[in-house]
């Protein structure tokens, strides 16, 4: 089990190797890239911003949460820092296990958790040159903290929507 | 007691700087912090309930504060 919060380009094939064995014959792998446009918007790049230290410990916590919950230690999360051209993996996952549905199931619900819990931002360059805070809303439920009661989620059910005004 | 708070992203943007300092009763708990950043920071627009960690983990508002502490207010994550 390993997670890492990295400056430099995600080498996937890596990832993979690390969880892969001859006992596991399932290997989940999902990869998060940036996209070339969002809500309509064409984005040249994606800034992304961590609270280094929170977030290493978030990212292992969740690692730690799947690997109870599916039965695997096999698992890696890497997620990367500073400024992502279109295209480059911005997140990669991987999670291997005798079974493809407890693979599978692991690295859709690692995804979904970092995404609420891993105190990321990213900063969205758009091609006419202005700069924007992305939000991704959350559901009812809120965030699961780790003890103190938990985190409560804010704002409204739906995909993605921003905040603050954009940058010149 | 005065507590440096760390702000990310659209709050440290907001504020113009990645931390704010506040002066809260020796007792403050983490809603007393949050009041203080409203005061001392009115340009971070934070919502009713904002998050907030305290050496690192997710914190409730009724969590007691102490000055070695490390308080960030984390504005909602994007990561992935």
């Amino acid at each position: 089990m390993r997670t890492a919060l990295v400056g430099t380009r995600i080498d996937v094939a890596a990832i993979a190797a690390d969880v892969a064995s001859p006992t596991n014959g399932a290997l989940s792998l999902f990869v998060g890239t940036v996209r070339d446009s969002n809500d309509g918007r064409p984005v040249d790049g994606i800034e992304y911003n961590a609270y280094a230290p929170m977030a290493e410990r978030e990212m292992a916590a969740i690692a730690r949460e799947a690997a109870d919950r599916f039965g695997s230690e096999h698992i890696v999360i890497e997620h990367r820092t500073g400024y992502l051209a279109l295209g480059e993996a911005s997140v990669a996952i991987a999670v291997a296990h005798p079974r493809r549905a407890n693979a599978m199931d692991a690295t859709r619900w690692i995804i979904e958790a970092l995404k609420q819990r891993v105190p990321i931002w990213k900063l969205e360059h758009y091609t006419d040159g202005t700069r924007q805070w992305v939000v991704h809303w959350q559901g009812h439920g809120g965030v699961q903290g780790q003890g103190h009661g938990g985190v409560q989620g804010a704002g409204n059910d739906g995909d993605e929507g921003r905040e603050g005004a954009a940058h010149a | 007691m005065q507590i440096d708070v760390l702000l990310f992203a659209s709050y440290a943007d907001a504020a113009g700087a990645a931390s704010v300092r506040v002066a809260v009763s020796d007792d403050a708990c983490v809603a007393d912090v949050v009041q203080a950043v409203r005061t001392a920071a009115p340009a971070v627009r934070l919502p009713a309930r904002p998050l907030v960690a305290v050496n690192h983990r997710y914190a409730g508002a009724d969590v007691r504060v102490a000055p070695a502490d490390e308080v960030a207010l984390i504005p909602p994550v994007a990561g992935g």
